[in-house]
């Protein structure tokens, strides 16, 4: 079971740690990115995120196979959210679940750095003082299109 | 020929829009694409010379020839998760 979503809505974890976890289970994992406080020591006061939605859809569902391919584990959720976010809201949850916790681990750690190699998805840096930035991320190249 | 190209995050605030469509020479490649914008002048030349580009939301490589009605996306580095 692969599920991916993007979406504008807040993120519920619980209920994306719910889509994974089966019987045959031992580890069931959740990732969650937050909106931190700071950014190399400067007082941050929200995020938004900005995403080339239909493409960032369909990669994040070919992000969450290749994670499935790659490590074994057949269960994985992954979210991302767009939209202005809050201090300590969540940006994007990864749930992963297998027989063994190496897989489960792997899996979703794979889907994180992928995400953040890959995903058409920016991010713009309000701070408590100045104005706010685009922060300047990975450039994709076609070798890491699916 | 024409393709929409679609801009994002620092891009689309300088140019000041999320959209445009490039009308081409049959043939024409990403890279000759990306010269055209960056021909308009102004706020178009401050457009990287080697964006990474995704056509038909896939990422492809400044030697991608581009068809009519293609759909391209300059990709500023991405900063997702």
């Amino acid at each position: 079971m692969i599920w991916t979503h993007v979406t504008r809505d807040p993120i519920d974890p619980a209920g994306v740690l719910a889509r994974v976890g089966g019987p045959e289970d031992g580890a069931v994992l959740l990732f969650l990115g937050t909106v931190r406080n700071q950014n190399q020591g400067r007082p941050v006061s929200g995020m938004d995120y900005q995403g080339y939605e239909d493409m960032a859809r369909s990669l994040l569902a070919a992000i969450a196979r290749e994670a499935s391919e790659k490590t074994g584990s057949e269960r994985i959720a992954a979210v991302h959210r767009l939209g202005t976010l809050a201090l300590g809201d969540v940006s994007v949850a990864i749930a992963a679940s297998d027989p063994h916790r190496g897989a489960a681990f792997d899996a979703a750690r794979y889907v994180i750095e992928e995400i953040k190699k890959r995903l058409p998805v920016w991010k713009r840096e309000h701070y408590l003082e100045g104005e706010p930035e685009w922060l300047e991320g990975h450039q994709p190249t076609p070798e890491t299109s699916p | 020929m024409n393709v929409r190209v679609l801009f994002f995050a620092a891009h689309r605030e300088r140019l000041g829009t999320a959209e445009t469509v490039a009308s081409l020479p049959a043939g024409a490649t990403v890279a000759d694409l990306i010269a055209s914008l960056r021909d308009r002048g102004e706020a178009w030349a401050t457009l990287p010379a080697d964006p990474a580009v995704a056509v038909n939301q896939s990422y492809a490589p400044s030697g991608a020839v581009l068809r009519d009605g293609d759909e391209v996306a300059v990709i500023p580095p991405v900063a997702g998760g």
